[in-house]
């Protein structure tokens, strides 16, 4: 999905968009992809702000929008974001748990132009799908929320994120998926950062849940034919092959947060010297095209080690800038994915240990990740009593 | 999900729900975007499926084209492209 750029202008256009409207969500699964930490309600987008990103996001070239959150449907003014997004030309896609979804809210966002809806599931069995979201009787809501999209005809997809506790029951989420009538059921294993990379040790599965897990997907495929599409997004931890993260950097989509911080990744958060601009201080255009975030990563000259020279380094892009510097500390180098990064043994023996006893999740919610510490104060620290532990 | 073929003289192509046909102005390109895809329609695709709205059968498609691109070869390669397009659940 790559256009030569158009004349005059040096960078290609953007495809996609990805609006994280808030990050206030009833679910608070272990994987979330949001960052540690959360933006509070107040620092929001408005509603006029979102119509002029979205305006401009058109204008630049895309056509493509994923209503995603936290959970977009928080939002009172969502019909008013989808109807900008129209207006602009843009695709809409809503990201959902599912909580909150009902049949005049439905009606009132196909109004507004809503074109597609994906709906999250953590698992077949209701129980335990609960536990995975954090909230009871969540299940029960998407199954109620996967009717109505049904009865309003439009497209439905299910999007399952894998790990440990829910690979076993990858049969029986494409029954799911087969029962809801969803068109499309994306199984992507987790992704460790953030939320996910806190959580690692609990999520992480073992190599025979994974094989099994894709020869269900194979026979289901050859079984289902074209009445479902399956998509398998690989387990980069197992593969030894790194993923070619958003398609480049800067180089298919955008993501903007809730406060308007735009990011070429919605994981770009957690790199702390990137400086990522702002809607609220630049136009869009500029944001994609000139800023040094969006700048940093774009291409194959900042590569090193093994990616410089690698016939792969125009396919999988070096990898994931945010899972390099995660594990690393150093976003320039080989995402340890690759089996050919000096870094591999990060992720290989994190896979290959055996968890008996997985730890308990940490729940996504504000305040329950630890965060780098407050600045410090200007006045003397009180002197730790001696013997005292170390209070971090 | 893909329906029986009805027989190809009365068969009014229109485009499926989900999809969006558009003009791209900034790529100067018609583009088809479905859930989490976007072709790139190059040629005169855009224009053809711009037909395509459920009024029309194919034969009239070709015949509007004809009128519209003397000498092209519409009768040729529209309905394999059309057909196609039925395959990929594009047009119903």
């Amino acid at each position: 999905m790559t256009a030569p750029a158009p004349p005059g202008s040096a960078v290609a256009p953007p495809w996609a968009l990805l609006a994280e409207l808030t990050h206030a969500c009833p679910l608070h699964c272990p994987y979330c992809s949001n960052p540690l930490e959360l933006a509070r309600r107040s620092a929001e987008l408005s509603t006029e702000e979102w119509t002029d990103v979205l305006r401009q996001a058109g204008a630049l070239g895309v056509v493509h929008t994923h209503l995603s959150g936290g959970e977009p449907l928080l939002r009172p003014d969502l019909e008013q974001i989808v109807a900008a997004a129209e207006t602009a030309g843009i695709y809409t896609q809503l990201v959902t748990s599912g909580t909150g979804l009902d049949e005049a809210r439905l009606a009132a966002l196909t109004a507004a132009g809503l074109r597609s809806v994906q709906l999250s599931v953590q698992h077949a069995d209701p129980r335990a799908g609960d536990r995975i979201a954090g909230r009871p009787s969540s299940f029960a809501a998407k199954e109620r929320a996967a009717a109505l999209v049904r009865r309003a005809g439009l497209p439905l997809g299910l999007n399952v994120v894998l790990h440990r506790d829910n690979l076993d029951a990858v049969d029986a989420l494409i029954d799911l998926g087969v029962a809801w009538g969803a068109d499309r059921v994306e199984l992507a294993n987790t992704q460790f950062y953030g939320w996910g990379l806190l959580n690692r040790s609990a999520l992480l599965p073992t190599r025979d849940q994974l094989s099994r897990a894709r020869e269900t997907v194979e026979r289901r495929r050859e079984q289902l034919g074209d009445r479902i599409d399956l998509v398998w997004v690989v387990p980069d931890y197992f593969d030894g092959v790194a993923k070619p993260c958003m398609g480049g950097w800067g180089a298919v989509s955008l993501t903007v947060t809730p406060d308007g911080t735009v990011l070429p990744c919605p994981a770009a958060a957690s790199l702390p010297d990137l400086d990522p601009p702002s809607v609220r201080d630049h136009p869009l255009a500029w944001i994609w095209e000139h800023s040094p975030a969006f700048g940093r990563y774009r291409g194959t000259d900042w590569m090193t080690g093994p990616c410089r020279g690698c016939p792969r380094r125009e396919e999988d892009f070096g990898g994931c800038r945010c899972q390099a510097f995660a594990l690393t500390g150093d976003a320039t180098r080989t995402d340890p994915a690759c089996a050919l990064s000096p870094d591999h043994h990060l992720v290989r023996d994190p896979a290959d240990a055996g968890r008996a006893e997985p730890p308990p999740y940490v729940y996504r919610r504000p305040g329950a990740a630890p965060v780098p510490a407050p600045a410090p104060a200007l006045t003397p620290a009180p002197t730790p009593a001696a013997g005292g532990r170390d209070p971090l | 999900m893909p329906r029986p073929a009805a027989p190809a003289d009365q068969w009014r192509p229109a485009l499926a729900p989900a999809l969006m046909l558009r003009h791209d102005p900034v790529r100067d390109t018609d583009l088809l975007v479905l859930p989490e895809r976007v072709v790139v329609l190059t040629g005169r695709a855009g224009t053809v499926v711009g037909l395509c709205d459920g009024t029309r059968t194919v034969p009239g498609i070709i015949g509007e084209l004809s009128e519209r691109f003397p000498g092209a070869p519409v009768a040729g390669t529209v309905p394999a492209f059309l057909d196609s397009l039925r395959r990929e659940g594009w047009l119903t």
